[in-house]
């Protein structure tokens, strides 16, 4: 047997310890890192001049302006939503309601590719309301409002599942407090409500955006890939990769890669802020 | 103008948590709402601030409907059971709160905010500790905090929840009385809710004792101690020894020996049960007139001891004895117990 050292907290003998690391941490070096690493090294390949002409070509700015656009529609979307449905979900008692939980969870069992087609089923030309908008000159599928459509199924449960559990434990007795000492229901959600899940709406949004700019599946089925008008950057990505121009392919997934890796770092900072926060409100 | 509440009705689902209530509360009076939990009385007292709307029935104060106002203007100050303090905000903020929700006119200035919340805060004696947030004060701390919160807004009618449900046993006994002061100095009328006899008996005006959702007993404490109208609510407010006894000339025959039967009591003749207090037992060594009985253990307990009894037909017995008494006794003794006044009904 292995000697244990006395201040173990565990009786879990080293080698089993060290085992569950090493494993843990080879899983992720290569499930994780390196593929990570291999976007950037491969967009660095020809160098750093190679690199930044990559963006500087008509179809990739569009697809990186229609990214952003798409994201900065599809997460104000959700935010306001997921608020709402945890607002309803958390705060009052009605029919239905484990129906609308569940149903809010169903797009991260979904494949984004059906999210996809259901949209094709019902807004493309051939479609259920497709005609309709038609008649009015209104374009969904193959145009920008099918993507953001899409964009936003896909990431619509990010924000509510975020505060949806906080919500639940933190009751309405606050919000009854507020409404007997005076206060109306706006100025109880944007003093009360809302500062009780800063943090948790935060991470929400940050999870959201990062999902929202990443998204590939559904995204494809209703896009059409015209580039430079109805390519995201994860399509664009996809569109150069086929076409053998791997430098620029690698190039936009290392800026999709940056994007997600600094939301995550946000995410990190803003997390041990407020485990800070939370440990000095602790002290007596 | 007092406050009157008639034929209140409350369910939930097909539980019936208020059933015909009606209760009158005087100005400035100190009522306490006293039962066992799921006897309705918080919800009673939700429905007063607004949190609960009533089936039927109606709440009347100063001769407004109240059922017709929402919530933030009823005007009615509500302290919740587990305080329900702004977690963001520091405790100046909190007490600063309802001031600042006022609307247009009535909306004080931010100096005249500042000195009320300072005023508010010293009369519940937690001066300097207005920059500390809830989590950084203790609970006998955020009650106080809480109570202020609810002052802030020159409550018409001051509610409390289970005040001092979360707090031991110690802080409970200062804060009630400290309460008990504030109410006096305030003149609100004010109701709180508890399920502690004590607590309720030494606090307030009157005592509503509720039961599975109705009114039991209305009194002051001395009414309901002295004279229950009912055994739920002589078991409620105490330890009660139940005896068989018979009914003869106006009092109850226990043990051969002859019991004032005390007001409210039944005096028709025949058998019943006799409700006596365990601290209410002459206890004579040997055989005399009572309920013969042979010690078992005497355990003292303060300034009284509790005496462990085995009665000649079987019964176990608790009573209750001064501990000078107590300890002339020896266990495994004979003695007589005699109640000296019992409860039939």
């Amino acid at each position: 047997m292995t000697a244990r050292s006395p201040a173990a907290p565990t009786r879990d003998p080293a080698w089993l310890k060290w085992t569950l690391i090493t494993v843990a941490l080879a899983y992720v070096v290569v499930v994780l890192a390196l593929p990570l690493l291999a976007v950037f090294v491969e967009a660095l390949r020809k160098g750093e001049a190679a690199f930044f002409a990559s963006f500087n070509e008509p179809a990739a700015l569009s697809a990186i302006q229609l990214t952003l656009l798409v994201t900065a529609i599809s997460v104000p979307l959700n935010t306001v939503f997921g608020l709402t449905a945890a607002w309803a979900i958390t705060k009052f008692e009605f029919v239905g309601k484990s129906f609308l939980t569940t149903l809010i969870d169903l797009p991260l069992s979904v494949s984004p590719v059906i999210a996809g087609l259901v949209y094709v089923l019902l807004y493309s030309v051939h479609g259920w309301f497709g005609p309709f908008f038609a008649e009015r000159g209104i374009e969904i599928i193959f145009a920008v409002p099918g993507i953001v459509l899409a964009t936003t199924l896909v990431t619509f449960p990010y924000v509510a599942r975020e505060l949806i559990p906080l919500m639940q434990q933190q009751g309405t007795d606050e919000e009854a407090a507020a409404a007997t000492l005076g206060a109306g229901p706006w100025r109880t959600f944007f003093l009360v409500t809302l500062p009780n899940v800063k943090w948790a709406l935060t991470f929400g949004v940050l999870l959201c955006t990062a999902r929202a700019m990443g998204e590939f599946g559904a995204v494809s089925v209703v896009s059409g890939h015209i580039r430079g008008q109805t390519s995201t950057m994860p399509l664009h990505v996809e569109i150069l990769y086929n076409e053998y121009n791997f430098v620029a392919a690698f190039a936009i997934a290392s800026l999709l890669a940056l994007f997600a890796l600094v939301t995550l770092a946000v995410r990190a900072v803003l997390e041990s802020r407020f485990e800070a926060e939370l440990a000095a409100a602790d002290r007596t | 103008m007092p406050l009157e509440i008639d034929h209140l009705r409350k369910t939930f689902g097909k539980f019936p948590a208020l059933n015909s209530v009606s209760l009158r509360a005087e100005d400035s009076e100190f009522i306490a709402l006293l039962g066992p939990s799921g006897s309705g009385k918080t919800t009673l007292l939700r429905c007063i601030a607004g949190l609960e709307l009533p089936d039927s029935g109606s709440i009347r104060f100063q001769g407004e409907n109240l059922l017709a106002q929402k919530v933030r203007d009823r005007r009615i100050g509500l302290v919740f059971q587990h305080y329900a303090l702004f977690r963001h905000m520091t405790a100046a903020q909190n007490v600063a709160f309802g001031l600042k929700a006022k609307r247009g006119k009535e909306k004080p200035s931010a100096a005249v905010i500042k000195a009320r919340v300072e005023e508010l805060l010293a009369l519940v004696q937690l001066e300097g500790l207005g920059g500390r947030y809830p989590s950084q004060l203790s609970g006998g701390q955020r009650q106080r905090v809480a109570l202020a919160r609810a002052l802030a807004i020159e409550p018409r009618i001051l509610l409390l929840d289970e005040p001092f449900g979360a707090l031991d046993a110690k802080v409970r006994r200062e804060l009630r009385r400290w309460l008990r002061q504030i109410h006096e100095r305030t003149g609100l009328t004010t109701i709180f809710v508890t399920h502690d006899q004590e607590e309720a008996l030494e606090l307030a005006d009157r005592v509503a004792l509720l039961k599975d959702g109705a009114l039991e007993q209305v009194g002051t404490p001395e009414e309901l101690y002295h004279q229950p109208a009912t055994p739920f609510v002589f078991e409620f407010l105490g330890d009660v020894v139940k005896l068989p006894c018979e009914i003869v000339d106006g009092a109850a025959l226990i043990g051969g020996a002859r019991v004032t039967l005390l007001g409210g009591s039944r005096r028709t003749a025949g058998a019943g049960v006799a409700h006596v207090r365990p601290d209410a037992f002459d206890v004579a060594r040997g055989e005399s007139e009572g309920l013969k009985a042979t010690l078992g253990d005497v355990v003292s307990a303060g300034a009284s001891a509790r005496l462990d009894c085995r009665l000649d037909n079987g019964d176990a017995l608790e009573i209750r004895v001064p501990h000078d008494l107590a300890q002339t006794l020896k266990p495994g003794e004979r003695v007589s117990l005699r109640p000296r006044e019992a409860r039939v009904w």
